[in-house]
């Protein structure tokens, strides 16, 4: 049995956030795998909880007119992972949510949770940073969007009012058209783990491809929240595809994050990782893009 | 008062429903309403995948899913596998014949998971596989003869043995 005070099971969207504005301290539940598992482990028990995982409106990736991606946010990482239209438009993504935990956890395991409970390690994070994502919230005033980089703002805190409801994570098309990108999780087992670092990296080349036209490098586990490495973007564009760009974006990276030491790694370990790893991504993201090194 | 629900589901092929307590995981009601006792307690954290059933052809593991969450599903535990007069299915006797069965507390988490896979009819490299069973701890086996069995298993099903 789970330590909950209450349980609310949302019929729709408009349901979820009458819902929370009754029961204030409610906590909403999507897959589960982080609340539940925290809820074992004690964190949150006695609270009441508004489940919205029923709610199969909120499942699904499709395209609009204007070529922006649509993700919904109780999609799993699973069917996120093989979605068409993800691995279309951006496989980074795809590849990224593959790295998630186990399968059973990748089933249950929702992009929407993954961004909402503002972990710095959550796999889509940093991906979805890279591609500069804009969230959208449906609360009791209605519908607003905002950037993700003002999503985050501050470890396991994100811009949610009360009574808010994450809808819908988008990608606009001038975002991921032409670009592409490459993730790379370093962390200590191939599954079932969590990131000591990552780090996502997608590129456009000039028509040419001898020239890095724009670079977007980002992180997690290297701060507080997911981040952007502004210097490493500035030091790779407009710059020639060779070994010596790379190499001035990786070590530039160092300027912009701000890793700790925890229990899975020191800082001076993270740091180490931050270098190599925007080295190796920033590599394969040139060679998908059709640029060589 | 504890808050009860009403959860209609179909457990292996069999349309079912009870009241369950809403705070019951899905672990829970397998085991002490229909005394699907394949569903292990291990970890109850979502790490070791002894509880993983499938539900509408997806592996779940049962003891981080609640048991409300279920209702209007279709469950498969591993009781689900056996023929009507007990028979084993080809991935249970294969677990046996490849020694992939020590303790045998993992086994039916692994075998649901195995089931799966092979029910997408598809053919995995013995790395794939590895991916795809890495949701399961065994403490006794070390794996390779759990490996051998799902890949066996699949190239029986494909004709390629």
């Amino acid at each position: 049995m789970y330590d909950m005070k209450a349980l609310y099971e949302a019929k729709s969207v408009p349901d979820a956030i009458s819902l929370l504005q009754e029961h204030p301290g409610a906590r909403i539940l999507a897959g589960g795998s982080d609340v539940l598992v925290q809820l074992r482990e004690g964190k949150l028990a006695g609270l009441e909880f508004v489940s919205i995982f029923k709610l199969d409106e909120l499942r699904g990736v499709s395209l609009e007119q204007d070529g922006t991606m649509r993700i919904l946010p109780l999609t799993s990482f699973s069917h996120v992972a093989r979605d068409p239209i993800v691995n279309r438009c951006v496989r980074v993504l795809a590849e990224a949510v593959d790295k998630v935990g186990g399968p059973q956890v990748r089933n249950i395991g929702t992009i929407g949770g993954n961004i909402c409970n503002g972990v710095t390690s959550a796999d889509s994070a940093s991906t979805l940073v890279a591609y500069d994502a804009v969230v959208e919230v449906t609360g009791p005033e209605g519908v607003r969007q905002l950037p993700i980089s003002e999503w985050y703002v501050g470890a396991g805190k994100v811009a949610l009012r009360p009574a808010e409801l994450l809808t819908a994570i988008l990608i606009k098309k001038e975002s991921y058209e032409g670009y592409a990108g490459f993730y790379i999780k370093y962390a200590m087992r191939n599954a079932m783990d969590i990131a000591t670092l990552g780090c996502s990296v997608n590129v456009k080349l000039s028509g040419d491809k001898k020239t890095v036209a724009d670079a977007r490098v980002a992180y997690g586990v290297a701060g507080p929240v997911p981040m952007r490495a502004k210097s490493a973007e500035e030091a790779a564009r407009g710059k020639p595809v060779s070994e010596e760009t790379v190499e001035a974006a990786a070590q530039a990276a160092l300027a912009d994050v701000n890793p700790r030491t925890s229990w899975r790694a020191t800082k001076e370990f993270r740091l180490h990782l931050v270098e190599e790893l925007a080295r190796r991504a920033l590599k394969e993201a040139i060679n998908r893009a059709g640029g060589e090194i | 008062m504890p808050q009860m629900q009403l959860v209609k589901c179909t457990i292996n092929g069999k349309a079912t429903e009870t009241t369950v307590d809403v705070r019951a995981s899905l672990t829970d009601m397998l085991r002490n309403d229909y005394r699907l006792t394949s569903v292990k307690k291990g970890c109850e954290v979502g790490e070791c995948g002894a509880c993983n059933v499938i539900i509408d052809g997806e592996c779940f593991n049962s003891c981080i899913y609640l048991a409300v969450w279920a209702d209007g599903k279709s469950i498969m535990t591993l009781e689900g596998l056996i023929g009507p007069d007990g028979e084993l299915s080809d991935i249970q006797q294969a677990f046996i014949d490849e020694a992939a069965v020590q303790c045998g507390f993992c086994t039916p988490g692994f075998i649901m998971t195995a089931w799966e896979l092979l029910e997408s009819g598809k053919e995995y490299t013995r790395d794939e596989l590895r991916k795809l069973l890495a949701g399961h701890l065994c403490r006794c086996t070390g794996y390779e003869n759990i490996i051998n069995a799902v890949e066996t298993t699949m190239k029986k099903r494909l004709g390629k043995a």
